[in-house]
């Protein structure tokens, strides 16, 4: 009996939905001036130096400010600083903050809240990520209430891009415990959108703050749905349930080309800010020899990757830099090219011999790696089967193993127990390289793990985040590259394309070199 | 029957001690740890910040003092804060997810033995004739078809290409400012393909399982005696066989309890449904201890609550059993 009514229940409420004056019905395509987007992932914390998850960055990007931002050409600008200066010893850094500039809740933004954000970073009891850079910070102080000056012990590039971290209420947070405090749920910025509400598992929606020092956003309402699958939000896209999502190869090649959905949609592509790469462990007498590691990169035609796993979307990296920003070389004389014939020849110079089985080999052992990737990327698997394919045809035998990311990091990258790898970096605006490959870096659960190590290389790592020079950076990062294509530490395969698909409704969209999301506050629905 | 009940209940407890100990140990020894889910390979962490976390966590102490401060916690039913960079109160995590888990398995167990017992006895009843075949057919479809093809299948159909059902998610946006029944109206409109795909894939192990007791039962020879006696057939299916092949079902009913909280991960993940299994989900890859524990120690409660209700229903049935002779 209590079955029947449930299920007659059930049914009524299902026959009233497919009613023509249901709310819904009304509300569809829910155009206006709300934007609704996407994520595989829900924000961990809106307490910006708590996280480290990419969803609560997104939230704390539109919501907070710091005292510089990158610009749509990855130049940095101010944003609660209005103007800054270096001293001539590059050792002091002066910012003098804007004026006029509101916390959401009506209180004014001063020098205080600067120093407080600094000073609670570096506080050690607080459990945050990002102390690192402005551990390199002697002195901070707040002459008075628009200026903040911070001390350096010695020149420190990066230092200027390291205060565009989101900066914390003071009047809210002082004196109190950050781990607990409510801000974490109920964020208060001074930026462009103010937080309204959360819905664990469900959304995050921000409302356009009316007085933005920049002017008030266009778009009204701005909705981050969780979407923990991603074939689930690609059918949102399509029913109209979001308004953007980043479109996979295949999704943006093959299955968004009907007319029907270039209609609704614009699709963008430009290239994202990471490369995937092969990287060797130096620590074995196998990849010690330079000769092999050219000769593996001239084995492998990374043209084809990018046709066979990116359908195209992408572009062959050179070095560990994003093609068209300042640091990026476009041509490095250094880095070989696709050839399977030099490839054999540096091979037998190196002393290898074709041995039985089609496997070269010296001093009767044969030349045969593994090469280790995570699970759950099947460009990375992909590719490493392109590779082994390439990788026979000269003679090198190669195995693939795919481990689940924890085991895979624990185990054997922590371990040194890898043979070569298969990963990716993100790549971050700054050009400073010391985390990934100096060689003071290769200690356990350091980032330089394939244990690179270059005197030179330091050298001018160094030198280049130790001048605020552009043209002197610039010229220590272009060698940085040519010793790299020399080396062949890693072989650095592609750099993906990003391919954002956005609702029509939307305008104002400007694609630059920082993607599209830079002038966001700017967009509007027709 | 009352010390039979005493007896039970005071061995839930070491086994409950036991299960505590086991999983805390394995989850412990799962490789990764939650300091470096966080930070592994972002050059933004350093060793000493790394070294902070663990501190903060916890994380630093031998397993055995974790462990026991986590008993100890446990005992005055605090079950810690979560590892996540939220440091959010266990308990608050899973208060927040598990109504609408529970709504949702309640209704999907509802449908799921509403149509697989008919079903199942039907099969038996007209075993071997076309009719037993072609449920066996519909229902191992159900069975075979992976649940996320058939679940995208029906999303593209129903919400992309004819726009009668959402997608996702549980509401509709805006949806807070309607009425009270078209609140309900789009919640059931939500619910209506999670809670159908659910019910169709597990039809077939019910099912069959009660078409087996039911063969199995239909086969005694008090059945035998009942129709050489000439009483009708419907009185001999549903009065007489029926209670009896309904007895090991129960068995099943009380296993079904742990699995209302517990959710499952791939429906939660595919409708984007904020339950318990997304919430188990992602404690587990994020390895945050506290969450997880919390979790598994509500499943281990409920399942052994499921067992010994299952025992008592049975107790009832059979006298033997609680005087212990089976």
């Amino acid at each position: 009996m209590i079955l029947a009514r449930a299920v007659c229940l059930l049914l009524f409420l299902f026959l009233a939905a497919c009613g023509k004056d249901a709310p819904w019905n009304k509300a569809q395509g829910h155009g206006g001036s709300q934007f609704v987007t996407g994520s595989i992932g829900e924000p961990s914390n809106l307490i910006p130096i708590l996280a480290s998850d990419s969803s609560s960055s997104d939230i704390s990007g539109l919501v907070y400010n710091g005292l510089v931002r990158y610009d749509k050409n990855l130049k940095l600008k101010g944003d609660l600083a209005e103007s800054w200066e270096v001293s001539p010893d590059g050792l002091q850094i002066t910012f003098h903050l804007r004026r006029g500039v509101k916390w959401h809740d009506g209180h004014d933004f001063t020098s205080r809240d600067v120093l407080y954000t600094y000073r609670v970073t570096v506080d050690p009891k607080t459990p945050t990520a990002y102390a690192e850079d402005f551990k390199q910070v002697q002195s901070a102080q707040a002459p008075d209430t628009y200026t903040f000056r911070v001390t350096y012990a010695k020149p420190f590039a990066p230092a200027l891009a390291s205060w565009g971290m989101p900066i914390l209420p003071a009047h809210l947070l002082e004196g109190k415990d950050i781990t607990k405090s409510p801000l974490s749920r109920n964020p208060v910025g001074t930026g462009p959108y103010i937080f309204k509400e959360w819905v664990p598992g469900q959304r995050l929606v921000l409302e356009a703050n009316p007085k933005y020092w920049e002017g008030a956003p266009h778009l009204a309402r701005y909705v981050y749905r969780i979407i923990p699958d991603n074939s689930t939000m690609y059918m949102e896209l399509k029913a109209g349930g979001v308004d953007m999502m980043g479109l996979s190869p295949v999704q943006y090649q093959r299955q968004t080309t009907s007319k029907e959905f270039l209609a609704r949609f614009n699709k963008y592509r430009y290239p994202a800010s990471a490369y995937t790469y092969l990287g060797y462990n130096l620590r074995l007498p196998m990849f010690q020899d330079v000769q092999v590691r050219r000769a593996i990169t001239c084995a492998i035609n990374k043209e084809e990757i990018i046709q066979g796993v990116l359908l195209g979307m992408g572009q062959i990296a050179h070095g560990p830099y994003k093609p068209g920003t300042w640091a990026y070389k476009a041509k490095v004389d250094n880095d070989p090219a696709y050839d399977p014939a030099r490839a054999k020849a540096l091979l037998q110079e190196a002393g290898y011999r074709m041995g039985a089985g089609g496997i070269l080999e010296k001093d009767g052992k044969p030349l045969s790696f593994t090469i280790m990737t995570n699970q759950g990327n099947d460009q990375r698997l992909k590719c490493a089967q392109i590779i082994q394919m390439r990788l026979k045809k000269v003679g090198i035998d190669v195995k693939i193993r795919v481990m689940e990311w924890a085991s895979f990091l624990t185990n054997f990258i922590d371990k040194g127990k890898f043979e070569a790898v298969l990963l990716g970096w993100t790549i971050s605006q700054d050009p400073d390289l010391y985390d990934v490959w100096h060689s003071s870096k290769t200690g356990p659960k350091e980032l330089n793990f394939i244990h690179y190590l270059n005197p030179e290389l330091d050298r001018l790592i160094v030198k280049g985040r130790g001048t605020f020079d552009l043209a002197k950076r610039r010229d220590c990062y272009y060698q940085v590259q040519e010793i790299l294509a020399k080396d062949q530490p890693y072989t650095f395969l592609y750099v993906p394309d990003a391919l954002p698909a956005v609702t029509s409704r939307i305008k104002g969209i400007e694609p630059a070199p920082a993607g599209i999301m830079h002038n966001f506050i700017k967009w509007y629905v027709d | 029957m009352a010390n039979y009940l005493i007896k039970r209940i005071l061995m839930l407890v070491p086994l409950l001690l036991g299960i505590t100990l086991i999983t805390f140990t394995v989850i412990h020894l799962a490789p990764g740890e939650p300091v470096e889910m966080q930070s592994a390979m972002s050059p933004k962490a350093s060793a000493a910040s790394r070294a902070r976390l663990r501190e903060f966590y916890g994380l630093d102490k031998p397993l055995h003092v974790q462990y026991g401060m986590w008993l100890s916690n446990l005992s005055r039913l605090d079950f810690g804060r979560s590892f996540a960079p939220d440091n959010r109160p266990v308990l608050d995590k899973i208060k927040e997810r598990i109504p609408i888990t529970i709504s949702l398995n309640v209704i999907a167990l509802i449908l799921e033995f509403g149509l697989a017992l008919p079903i199942g006895i039907m099969a038996a009843v007209h075993r071997d004739t076309l009719l037993d075949r072609a449920i066996s057919v519909f229902v191992f479809v159900g069975f075979a078809v992976p649940t996320f093809w058939l679940a995208l299948l029906c999303m593209y159909l129903f919400g992309v290409k004819l726009s009668w059902l959402p997608i996702s998610g549980i509401h509709s946006l805006g949806s807070d400012q309607w009425s009270f029944f078209w609140r309900s109206a789009d919640l059931a409109r939500h619910l209506v393909l999670p809670i159908a795909i659910a019910t169709f894939g597990s039809l077939a192990g019910l099912s069959r399982y009660m078409r087996s007791t039911m063969i199995e039962v239909l086969s005694q020879d008090y059945i035998t005696t009942a129709r050489a006696k000439g009483v009708r057939e419907r009185v001999i299916i549903y009065r007489h066989a029926l209670k009896n092949a309904l007895l090991p079902v129960i068995t099943l009913l009380g296993f079904s309890l742990p699995a209302l909280i517990g959710g499952s991960v791939i429906f939660e993940t595919i409708f984007s449904i904020p339950g318990m299994g997304q919430l188990f989900y992602q404690g587990v890859m994020a390895r945050d201890y506290p969450l997880v524990m919390g979790i598994l120690v509500i499943g281990a409660c409920l399942t052994l609550i499921g067992n010994l209700l299952a025992d008592l229903c049975y107790a009832v049935a059979d006298p033997r059993i609680r005087h212990g002779r089976g």
